[in-house]
């Protein structure tokens, strides 16, 4: 079985950090993963993205064209990767800074207003935590428990931000479960 | 030891501390910064001792010179910044001084851009630079490799005396995957004291020098005969390959290296779902090519495919492999753009009918 998955966004909106934090937890459920940056001149300052691959067997290739799910945090991300997603696959979109929905109809559409949740929670910078919930949400790809612990050792150095980032995880988790899109593919 | 999640480029920097490298002299250059960055941090806690040079020129004479006083040294770059390392390496393997050069490729000619590539195939393997020798080429395709044969790399250098270059791309350098490092892990070829290294004399035994002039022909080139015999026990002993899909019938066989090989093997299994088998051969080594297993594995196939970062310089060994015995098809993107998985599929099934031309070369 293998998830995988494309997260793009703003440079500075922790898209990196949510896909090494996703990454890390399935290594550590005994899983095979990997995690690969867009490391091109578009991420000074601009846009970035990475891909992880989850995997019960060693990762083939870790570049991915057409991705089984995709979390778009702005709108140059969404048009960049809308079209990629793997038909029946997943699509996960902030719509605090998104303005309009996508076109596919042939993927699982997901609403997921990741900034007023964060800032409603006191936790502005707390978006990509809610994102990565409800991307573990729909897919189970890793257990919540598992990038709990992750998100815990992450912040060890800030323990102010660890609640509240759980918080926001748990938030955009329960987005993610309404949607349940289920295991990832043989 | 338990699994970590590094980027390849800190493998590689722990892996060559963990082989007892305490030197390291680089030159920054993307996509490949990250393995001075973790060498900066980590030497000193070692003992060791990290250096930025004003250039690759002077990063790559500081490695002769470190080399020659017995340390195991490294250095890292990117393609446009091994070039500038070139006269350095051929003065290294003429004075036969054991060190690890590691080429995170990124894509050319010139500067280029800073996307993977496979495009210094050539360059490691055949025309480094002036004179005539060789270095060990290792092209590793996933992180965990990457850092078992920076490990080798040490110990294959000290066995021959010999620069040993890991050679990976851009997708190498930046991903994360889990790496082990094995405790106690044992040199891979029995290695004798440095006697020959230049550590200081007190009287007691001959100088040892550190040299690659030899103005008398005559003994110039019984050091070149020398030097050919060292190449031909690596060719020999050294051939390092991986098999993948050869357990079953093919129609087709695929030869790539590093990660386009991942990319390929996902590809593999793809077309083995939907009942086509297709085996790969994946050289580690690059010099030596590992054209036995090459000619071996094709002649069970109707036709060779190659698949390359490159406008096709491997497909050259792969050429010779086969003596014209086999069709070769050629697959490759270039620029920093990556082959892909649907690709590789959708060239096999061209290959099949007839959509596909094979390389005439002239």
């Amino acid at each position: 079985m293998q998830n995988d998955v494309i997260m793009a966004g703003f440079g500075g909106q922790g898209i990196l950090l949510i896909g090494k934090m996703l990454a890390y937890a399935g290594m550590r459920e005994g899983k095979e993963v990997s995690w690969l940056p867009s490391y091109g001149p578009e991420m000074r300052g601009g846009t970035a993205n990475c891909t992880v691959v989850i995997s019960d067997r060693p990762v083939g290739s870790p570049v991915i064209r057409s991705p089984r799910a995709v979390v778009a945090m702005n709108l140059p991300s969404l048009d960049k990767f809308e079209p990629d997603v793997r038909p029946g696959g997943l699509l996960l979109y902030n719509s605090s800074l998104i303005d309009r929905r996508p076109a596919r109809q042939d993927v699982t559409v997901i609403e997921v207003p990741a900034n007023e949740i964060a800032n409603s929670l006191g936790n502005p910078r707390g978006a990509n935590m809610v994102a990565l919930g409800a991307y573990l949400g729909a897919t189970e790809a890793v257990s919540i428990d598992g990038v709990v612990e992750v998100v815990r050792e992450t912040f060890a150095a800030k323990p102010g931000v660890i609640e509240v980032n759980i918080t926001a995880l748990r938030r955009g988790h329960e987005i993610g479960a309404a949607h349940t899109v289920g295991a990832g593919e043989a | 030891m338990a699994k970590k999640l590094m980027k390849g480029s800190e493998a590689i920097g722990e892996a060559a501390v963990q082989a007892g490298c305490h030197l390291f002299f680089g030159y920054p250059i993307t996509p490949q910064n990250e393995i001075p960055e973790y060498m900066s941090m980590r030497l000193p806690q070692v003992g060791g001792t990290f250096v930025q040079a004003e250039s690759e020129v002077a990063a790559s004479n500081m490695l002769y010179g470190a080399a020659g006083s017995g340390e195991r040294v490294m250095t890292s770059s990117s393609s446009p910044g091994v070039s500038l390392m070139a006269e350095a390496i051929s003065y290294l393997a003429g004075a036969e001084l054991p060190v690890v050069i590691v080429n995170i490729m990124r894509a050319g000619p010139g500067l280029g851009g800073i996307l993977p590539s496979q495009g210094d195939y050539f360059q490691a393997t055949k025309g480094m630079a002036h004179g005539d020798f060789r270095l060990l080429v290792l092209a590793p395709w996933s992180v965990q490799e990457a850092a078992d044969l920076v490990q080798d790399a040490f110990d294959l250098a000290d066995y021959y005396r010999n620069p040993v270059l890991v050679l990976g791309d851009g997708l190498i350098g930046q991903m994360m995957e889990p790496v082990e490092f094995r405790e106690g892990r044992l040199p891979i070829k029995p290695l004798e004291a440095k006697t020959w290294a230049a550590t200081g004399n007190d009287g007691s035994k001959p100088r040892s020098v550190i040299n690659s002039l030899f103005l008398d022909p005559e003994a110039l080139e019984r050091h070149n005969v020398h030097l050919k015999e060292k190449y031909d026990r690596m060719v020999r002993d050294e051939v390092r390959f991986q098999s993948y899909g050869l357990d079953r019938d093919y129609d087709v066989l695929i030869v790539a290296y590093g990660t386009v090989a991942r990319v390929c093997s996902t590809a593999i299994d793809e077309l083995a779902a939907s009942g086509v088998h297709v085996g790969m051969v994946r050289p580690v080594t690059l010099f030596p090519f590992p054209y036995q297993a090459v000619r071996e594995a094709a002649a069970r196939a109707s036709s060779v495919l190659v698949v390359e970062l490159s406008t096709g310089q491997m497909i050259e060994d792969v050429r010779l492999a086969l003596a014209n015995s086999k069709p070769i098809h050629f697959l490759n993107r270039m620029g920093g753009m990556l082959v892909s998985p649907d690709a590789v599929v959708d060239k096999i099934r061209a290959m099949a009918d007839g959509r596909s031309t094979e390389v005439v070369h002239a």
